[in-house]
C-alpha cells in the first residue's frame, strides 16, 4: 500500500501542428486540465492554498514545435508508467501527445536546472521570408561561427538587450536538402537562445519553422535524454498490484 | 480551396496572440464538420463581432452552435473579430474573414449569424461582414451572398442596424434557430434564387423582423411609423421564449479554449429572465418570465461538465444567482462532492446585497479570499428606489460586515451615474457607502479596501427609464470628478467607465434608423473595436452624426415624451407601454415595485399575453429578505402566475388583468 507515499513521475510529450501556435503557459493549462479529466491521483502541496505538485521544463515559445517536451508531476498513488499516453493523449489538444513516462527517483533535480543543452530542426529563410540557397546558408554559418562573438540584440522582459549568443551554439548543421533546413545544438546554461536569434546574429535569416527533436542532460561527460536521468527502478510486480 | 489555413498560417508568426485564429478548443469536432458543408445543408457561420477572448465563452452562440450541429440539415462554424494587426495582415494577403473551426471563407456560408450584445460592437459588424467580401448595405447584396442575421440583447432596437443586417431574431434562440435552418435550407436546396422570396419567407417566423420589408416615416426629426409594406409581413414582432430551461440542457459540451479567455470556467446556466424590476436593466425586462432549471438538472450539468472539461471552476449563472431556490443545497454539495479533489471554484456573478448572501459565498470561497463584489447602484435609498434596486443601507452593511468578518479584505462597489432624478447628494450618497464600507473593515483588518466602481447609466429600450434624457459627456464627467473629490485621501479606490464611450453608447442604444449611416461613417473612419479605449474616439462618432445632419443631444440627452413613436415600438418584449410608462412615472415618484415572482401580479404584460408562468421551485423568497424591500413574503403563491418546479403545480394568475 503506497497511498501516502510520494510517486514522482517524468512525461514526455509533443506538441506538433497547429497546436505550436499557443503559448507554453497555454500547455501547461491544457496538461493540468488534462490531469483533472483523467482523474490522476495527483500530490498536493501542503498548506493554505494546496497546488498540485507539477514542474514543467524549459518554456517553449509560442509557433515553435517539438517532439521532445517534459514535465514532472508527483501522484499520491503508483501508476504504471505504461499507462499515461492512453489516459492523458486523448484528453490533450490535437498535436500534443504524451509520448513517454518513467517513475522518477525521488529528489531528482528539476527539469529547468538539469537540462544543459537541446536540439533544433529549422526551415530557414531570410527575414523578407524569400528563401535562401542551402550553399549560402553554410558559408555564412562558417563565417560567423570563426567569430569570437555574436553580439544580437533580444527582447527581455520587453526591453532589448545586446547579447552575445556565441557562447549558445555548439553545432549548426546544414542539411543535406534542396530548401535551407538546418540543426542547431545549443546550450541552454547558463542562459540559451532561440533558434531565431541565433539566425539572425549570423546573418539576414530567420526561422520559418522549427522544431525542437532533443533535450539533453549532461553530467560526468555523459549525456542522457531526460526519461533516461534521475529515474527510479521499475516496481516489482508484487508492489505495482 | 475551402481550407484557407495554408494563407492564414503564415500571418500568424507577425501578430499578438495567434492562438486567437487557430480554433481547436477541446469539444469541437473540425474533422466531423468539413464533410457535413455541400449542397444540402445550411451552413451557418456564428460571430461574435469582439475579440476571441471576449467572444468564445458567450453561452448563447455555443447554443446554437451545438444545436445546429446536431440537426441534420445544418451545420455551424464560429468566426471572432481578428485583431486591427491581424485584420491588416488579411486585408494586405487578401486573406477574407474565416471560420475558427475550420478555415472555411466567411463566404462560403449561407448564414452570417451575428450575437450583438452591446451597442459599441456595431462599428466591427460592418467591418466584418465587409472583411467576409459581403456588401455591407442590405441593400446591395445579391443571392450569392449569405444572409446577414443577427441576435442578441441589443437586437430589441434592431433599427441602427437596420439597413445593414438582412434579418433580426428577437428573445430566446433554442426554438427559432430550427425554423430558421429549414428556411435557409430551402432556399440553398433550390439553388439561392431569390433574396427576396428567402427575406419573406423568414418574416413569416415568429421572431423575426426582416427590416427591409417595413418603410420608416418621420414626422421632422420624430419616426411617424414604421409600417409593413406586405399584408403577411407582422406590424409588430413579438420576441420569442422558450417555455421551459429544463428541455434545454445546452450547452452539452461546453468549448473549453486553449487560450485564457474570460469566464474561462465551466459555466451553467441556473436560471432565465429575473423580476427584480430594477428600472435601468433592460435584460430584467426583456428576459421576463424567471425560468428555473430544475435542481437536479443543475448538479448533473455540473458534474458532467467539469468531469468532461477538466475545469476547476464553475459559475453557476443568472441574473441573480442568490435567487435560485435551490442555491443553498447546490452550493452545498458541490462543495461537499470536491472535497479533497484539490477543490473546485464556484462562483456567483450578480450576487445580491446581503448577509445570505455574503453566507453562501463564504461556504464557496473557503480559500483564496481576494475580493467580494455588490452592485448598490445607487448611493441613497431615495435614489435606489427611483431605480429600484431595493437596498437597504442596512442591508449593505450587514453584507459587508459579513465578509470582512470572514476573512475578504476587498470588497468592491458597482455603482451607475447618471441615473433619473439624481443630484448631487446620490453622489455624495456614493462617497459615504465607501467611506462607511471601509470603516467596517478597518475593524477586521488593516488592509481592508474597498474599490467603487462608477458607470455611467446609458437608458436602455423597452425599460421605464426608455423615454430618461440621458446625461450629457459634462455632466457625468462633473459627477465623477465630484465622487472622486469626496473620496480623496480615503482607503476607497475610484474607478469609472468614460464618459464619451457612454455617449456614443446612448446613440447607438436608442438611435432609429438613421443612425445606421452613422455607424457606417464611424467605422469608414477607422472606428473598430469601439468598447476597446485604444479604439474609441468620440469626435469621430460626433463628425458623423454632423455629416448626417443629425443632432446628438436630440438622440441622446433629450427627454422623450409619451406620446412619441419610440424608433423600435415595432418590436415586442411583451411589457405593455403603459406599464412602462406608469412604472416611469412611479420610479419619478420614488416608488419602489416588488418582485412578482413570490408577490402578487402587477400584469406587466408578458406571462398574460405570451401565456407565459413563472417557472420556479420554491413558493417563497429566498431567506436573507428580497433585498431589504420588507415586503411581505408571505403572501399566498396563488395569486402569482408561478409554476412550481417539481409538484407541476399550476397556479393560475387570479389577478392578472385586474
Amino acid at each position: 500500500m503506497k497511498g501516502g507515499a510520494a510517486n514522482p513521475v517524468r512525461l514526455r510529450y509533443t506538441k506538433l501542428g497547429k497546436v505550436r501556435w499557443i503559448s507554453h503557459r497555454d500547455v501547461a493549462r491544457a496538461l493540468e486540465r488534462a490531469f483533472r479529466v483523467a482523474q490522476l491521483p495527483l500530490a498536493f502541496t501542503e498548506g493554505f492554498s494546496p497546488r498540485p505538485k507539477v514542474s514543467f521544463g524549459l518554456a517553449l515559445s509560442t509557433g515553435h514545435e517539438s517532439d521532445a517536451e517534459y514535465v514532472d508531476l508527483v501522484l499520491a498513488e503508483y501508476i504504471d508508467p505504461d499507462t499515461f499516453a492512453s489516459i492523458l493523449t486523448p484528453a490533450l489538444p490535437e498535436g500534443i501527445a504524451v509520448v513517454g513516462a518513467v517513475a522518477l527517483a525521488d529528489r531528482a533535480p528539476a527539469l529547468q536546472e538539469a537540462v544543459t543543452c537541446v536540439e533544433w530542426r529549422v526551415d530557414v529563410a531570410r527575414r523578407d521570408l524569400s528563401p535562401v540557397e542551402p550553399a549560402e546558408l553554410r558559408t555564412s554559418i562558417h563565417t560567423a561561427l570563426a567569430l569570437p562573438a555574436l553580439p544580437t540584440t533580444k527582447r527581455r522582459k520587453g526591453r532589448e538587450v545586446v547579447e552575445d549568443v556565441r557562447p549558445v551554439i555548439r553545432r549548426i548543421t546544414v542539411c543535406d536538402e534542396p530548401s535551407a533546413v538546418v540543426e542547431m545544438e545549443m546550450s541552454t546554461q547558463p542562459r540559451g537562445a532561440k533558434p531565431g536569434e541565433v539566425l539572425a546574429a549570423i546573418g539576414d535569416f530567420t526561422d520559418l519553422r522549427a522544431r525542437r527533436t532533443h533535450q539533453w542532460i549532461e553530467r560526468d561527460g555523459a549525456r542522457q535524454e531526460p526519461l533516461d536521468a534521475d529515474t527510479r527502478p521499475r516496481m516489482p510486480e508484487a508492489c505495482a498490484s | 480551396m475551402s481550407n484557407l489555413w495554408p494563407r492564414i498560417e503564415p500571418l500568424l508568426a507577425r501578430v499578438e496572440k495567434p492562438a486567437r485564429y487557430i480554433g481547436m478548443e477541446m469539444g469541437t469536432e473540425p474533422g466531423n464538420l468539413a464533410p457535413r458543408h455541400g449542397s444540402s445543408r445550411a451552413a451557418f457561420l456564428l460571430i461574435y463581432p469582439d475579440t476571441y477572448e471576449i467572444g468564445l465563452p458567450n453561452q448563447g452562440l455555443q447554443i446554437l452552435y451545438e444545436l445546429l450541429n446536431e440537426r441534420d440539415d445544418s451545420v455551424a462554424e464560429r468566426a471572432y473579430a481578428p485583431w486591427t494587426d491581424m485584420e491588416s495582415a488579411m486585408r494586405a494577403a487578401g486573406v477574407p474573414l474565416f471560420s475558427v473551426d475550420t478555415h472555411r471563407a466567411a463566404v462560403d456560408f449561407d448564414v452570417l449569424a451575428f450575437n450583438l450584445s452591446a451597442e459599441l460592437v456595431y462599428t466591427n459588424v460592418l467591418n466584418m461582414v465587409d472583411l467576409a467580401g459581403v456588401p455591407v448595405r442590405n441593400e446591395d447584396r445579391a443571392p450569392a451572398h449569405p444572409i446577414v442575421i443577427a441576435g442578441g440583447h441589443c437586437t430589441y432596437n434592431p433599427e441602427p442596424l437596420a439597413e445593414y443586417v438582412d434579418a433580426f431574431v428577437i428573445g430566446d434562440g433554442e426554438e427559432v434557430i430550427a425554423d430558421l435552418a429549414e428556411i435557409v435550407g430551402a432556399w440553398k436546396r433550390g439553388g439561392r434564387a431569390s433574396r427576396e422570396a428567402v427575406l419573406r419567407d423568414l418574416a413569416t417566423i415568429p421572431g423575426v423582423y426582416v427590416p427591409s420589408l417595413y418603410d420608416v416615416e418621420y414626422d421632422g426629426p420624430v419616426v411617424r411609423s414604421v409600417t409593413p409594406r406586405y399584408a403577411d409581413v407582422p406590424a409588430v414582432v413579438d420576441k420569442r421564449t422558450v417555455a421551459d430551461l429544463a428541455e434545454w440542457p445546452y450547452p452539452k459540451r461546453q468549448l473549453v479554449p486553449l487560450v485564457e479567455v474570460v469566464h474561462d470556467r465551466l459555466n451553467v446556466e441556473i436560471f432565465r429572465g429575473c423580476t427584480r424590476g430594477c428600472r435601468f436593466c433592460q435584460a430584467g425586462m426583456i428576459t421576463r418570465p424567471v425560468r428555473e432549471r430544475p435542481e437536479e438538472q443543475v448538479r448533473t450539468m455540473v458534474r458532467e461538465g467539469l468531469r468532461r472539461t477538466g475545469y476547476d471552476e464553475v459559475a453557476l449563472t443568472s441574473l441573480s444567482s442568490a435567487d435560485f431556490s435551490g442555491i443553498e443545497s447546490v452550493v452545498a454539495d458541490l462543495v461537499t462532492d470536491q472535497e479533497g479533489t484539490g477543490g473546485v471554484g464556484v462562483s456567483l456573478p450578480s450576487l445580491r446585497v446581503d448577509a445570505f448572501t455574503v453566507g453562501i459565498a463564504s461556504q464557496i470561497q473557503k480559500v483564496r479570499r481576494s475580493g467580494l463584489t455588490f452592485a448598490p447602484e445607487a448611493g441613497t435609498w431615495r435614489l435606489r428606489q427611483v431605480i429600484n434596486k431595493l437596498i437597504l443601507e442596512d442591508d449593505l452593511y450587514a453584507a459587508v460586515d459579513g465578509a470582512y468578518s470572514q476573512g475578504w479584505r476587498r470588497v468592491k462597489l458597482y455603482f451607475l451615474t447618471g441615473l433619473p432624478t439624481e443630484m448631487d447628494e446620490d453622489t455624495l450618497g456614493i462617497a459615504q457607502l465607501a467611506k462607511n464600507v471601509t470603516d467596517i473593515g478597518r475593524r477586521y483588518t488593516k488592509q481592508a479596501s474597498c474599490t467603487v466602481s462608477v458607470g455611467g447609466f446609458v437608458p436602455k429600450p423597452h425599460t421605464p427609464f426608455q423615454w430618461f434624457g440621458q446625461n450629457g459627456v459634462d455632466e457625468l464627467q462633473r459627477k465623477i470628478t465630484l465622487l472622486r473629490d469626496a473620496l480623496r485621501g480615503t482607503r476607497a479606490q475610484v474607478k469609472w467607465h468614460d464618459p464619451r464611450a457612454t455617449f456614443a453608447e446612448g446613440i447607438a442604444s436608442r438611435g432609429d434608423r438613421r443612425i445606421g449611416r452613422v455607424i457606417e461613417r464611424v467605422w469608414r473612419a477607422g472606428g473598430t473595436f469601439q468598447e476597446w479605449s485604444e479604439g474609441f474616439r468620440l469626435d469621430r462618432w460626433l463628425d458623423a452624426m454632423h455629416a448626417e445632419g443629425l443632432d446628438p443631444d436630440w438622440f441622446v440627452t433629450r427627454h422623450r415624451t409619451r406620446d412619441e413613436v419610440l424608433p423600435w415600438a415595432h418590436i415586442a418584449a411583451g411589457l405593455h407601454a403603459d406599464f412602462l410608462w406608469d412604472d416611469w412615472q412611479q420610479a419619478l415618484a420614488e416608488h419602489g415595485l416588488p418582485d412578482c415572482r413570490w408577490t402578487p401580479c402587477y400584469d406587466c404584460g408578458v406571462c398574460t399575453d405570451y401565456a407565459l408562468e413563472h417557472v420556479v421551485a420554491s413558493p417563497t423568497a429566498p431567506a436573507g429578505g428580497s433585498q431589504g424591500t420588507g415586503q411581505d413574503l408571505t403572501a399566498t403563491p396563488g395569486e402569482v402566475p408561478v409554476r412550481f418546479l417539481g409538484t407541476k403545480a399550476t397556479a393560475v394568475a387570479t389577478g392578472a388583468g385586474a
